[in-house]
């Protein structure tokens, strides 16, 4: 079984078309919408991760290639420089998922990736700035 | 029965003084007792790391050849107020630069002059007889100033606030990033480990106190501004909000970036991680009532920082264990919290303080006089000369 993080992009000539739905039904893979936006100029973006095996996977990415949809990894990471942090815990109140969080022994701070949606909202909210998006 | 702080300075010397931080002094008290702790336990160290704005720092550069009497001054673009003697001023934490506005400020100064980086000093004057010139520009290091000290007019707050927003934009605050509809609620304060709620009555710490601050040995040099000691409080002594404050001063050359570090607020601006640690020495049975105060026992006001008035709605109060449970309830609706202080770096210094004087590198000291218990809060009202 693989994992992977996709971000689809949805031009808005597709963004009717039921394109999630046979993306379950047809290539019969576990799915998860970490996020789901529409943007200012009508592209629907979405952030999902994928669990199947390879050729599920392989298949599924051609299936939306040719749908027009644009698939890209998502190669983004957040990244937090923890020799830099004060340990202070401001973003634990702003992480939705609670990716961040603050050890309840030792008060220091603590990232689970696997839980982060890339949501962003941390990024501007740490005072020493040691939240930065990997690219 | 009553200890003196010389005493316990004596068994510090000996090595025999039984030093705890406020952390672990609740747990030994469920244990054995108010009386025995008294007895065995000799010094609570407690502790604090924040964004402090109220911080700064004084600095006598020296004089120059021929000298200038210094009348505008910047440091790395940020101005620092130069409205005293020749070569003496303030740089204030959260003075922003002229040039890169609030991606640095006055904060950013002191922690690069602790750090030994090199800063730039700027100075312009009227020329007079005693001191003819008009300009200045050169480089400066920690090491090449003659004098620099932390002032910091008012730090460890004695409680604070809860902060969270009903409205429905983002906003920026001193309090960090507030989600529209209560999208999460901030808090500012080390609870059970903070310096004032330990003593709230300020029995041992008043003027003259020995402190640790930023790295360095310091001292409570005056009662802080704001003071407000007549906030309500509940029967363990704790103030249910903003009380007790204090000024405090230490030598920024001895001081270190572990423990004093600028931050940015994001569209509020530059404001100053303080690091304070201060000893509570057991001097009797009543003390130990007081130190054994946990998050649970300590009571903090919700406000509304949405509504941009000097006095915000109240949605209740809350204790510290609930603050740091990541969750409190505010309407019945389930929100996200989270502090901007440190209680990792609160805790660190409490051990710090703890190691120095178990190793007989830092005595207690008397005050010299106590912080007042009564004294007036105002507020400013704009008023004609005739309203006066």
């Amino acid at each position: 079984m693989l994992k992977k993080k996709l971000v689809l992009s949805f031009p808005e000539k597709v963004v009717t078309k039921p394109i999630t739905y046979k993306l379950v039904k047809e290539f019969n893979l576990v799915f998860n919408i970490l996020r789901a936006e529409i943007t200012s100029d009508m592209e629907g973006k979405m952030l999902i991760e994928l669990q199947g095996n390879d050729e599920q996977i392989r298949d599924a990415i051609d299936y939306l290639n040719n749908a027009g949809v644009t698939v890209q990894e998502a190669a983004k990471d957040i990244m937090i420089d923890m020799d830099k942090c004060v340990d202070c815990g401001v973003c634990t109140s702003i992480c939705i998922t609670q990716a961040l969080y603050l050890d309840q022994k030792t008060g220091k701070l603590k990232f689970d990736k696997d839980k982060c949606i890339l949501c962003e909202l941390c990024l501007d909210c740490c005072p020493v700035a040691v939240i930065k998006v990997n690219i | 029965m009553a200890k003196t702080i010389e005493e316990i300075n004596q068994k510090i010397k000996n090595g025999s003084a039984v030093i705890l931080n406020a952390e672990e002094i609740i747990g030994y008290v469920k244990e054995k007792g108010v009386k025995k702790t008294a007895k065995e336990v000799d010094v609570v160290t407690t502790a604090t790391f924040g964004p402090m704005c109220s911080s700064g720092a004084f600095i006598n550069f020296g004089h120059s050849d021929p000298p200038i009497k210094m009348g505008r001054v910047w440091l790395n673009d940020v101005p620092a107020y130069a409205g005293i003697a020749a070569v003496d001023v303030y740089i204030g934490a959260t003075e922003l630069s002229e040039t890169e506005g609030m991606d640095y400020g006055g904060a950013h100064v002191i922690e690069d002059l602790i750090a030994g980086k090199s800063v730039k000093l700027k100075a312009t004057s009227h020329g007079t007889d005693c001191y003819p010139r008009k300009e200045i520009e050169t480089f400066i290091t920690r090491d090449t100033i003659n004098q620099a000290y932390l002032y910091n007019p008012r730090n460890a707050y004695q409680n604070y606030a809860v902060a969270t927003n009903s409205s429905n934009r983002t906003i920026y605050t001193y309090m960090g990033k507030l989600l529209p509809r209560f999208g999460n609620a901030t808090f500012s304060s080390a609870g059970q480990l903070s310096p004032l709620l330990n003593d709230p009555y300020y029995r041992t710490i008043g003027i003259g106190t020995k402190i640790f601050l930023g790295g360095a040995d310091g001292f409570v040099s005056w009662v802080g501004t704001q003071h407000n000691p007549q906030k309500e409080r509940l029967a363990n002594g704790t103030p249910t909000g903003l009380a007790g404050t204090l000024a405090v001063t230490a030598d920024l050359k001895e001081m270190s970036t572990k423990y004093i570090r600028a931050c940015i607020f994001t569209r509020y601006g530059v404001s100053l991680f303080v690091g304070i640690g201060i000893p509570v020495p057991v001097i009797d049975e009543e003390m130990v009532e007081f130190l054994k105060v946990a998050d649970e026992d300590i009571s903090v006001g919700i406000f509304d920082y949405s509504v941009q008035r000097r006095n915000k709605p109240s949605f209740g109060q809350v204790n510290y264990r609930q603050l740091r449970s990541g969750k409190i309830k505010i309407n019945n609706k389930q929100v996200q919290t989270g502090p901007i202080s440190s209680y990792a770096k609160a805790l660190e210094i409490a051990d710090l303080l703890k190691e120095k004087i178990q190793s007989s590198k830092f005595y207690l000291t008397d005050m010299v006089q106590p912080l007042p218990l009564e004294c007036e809060y105002r507020s400013l009202e704009i008023l004609s000369q005739e309203e006066l």
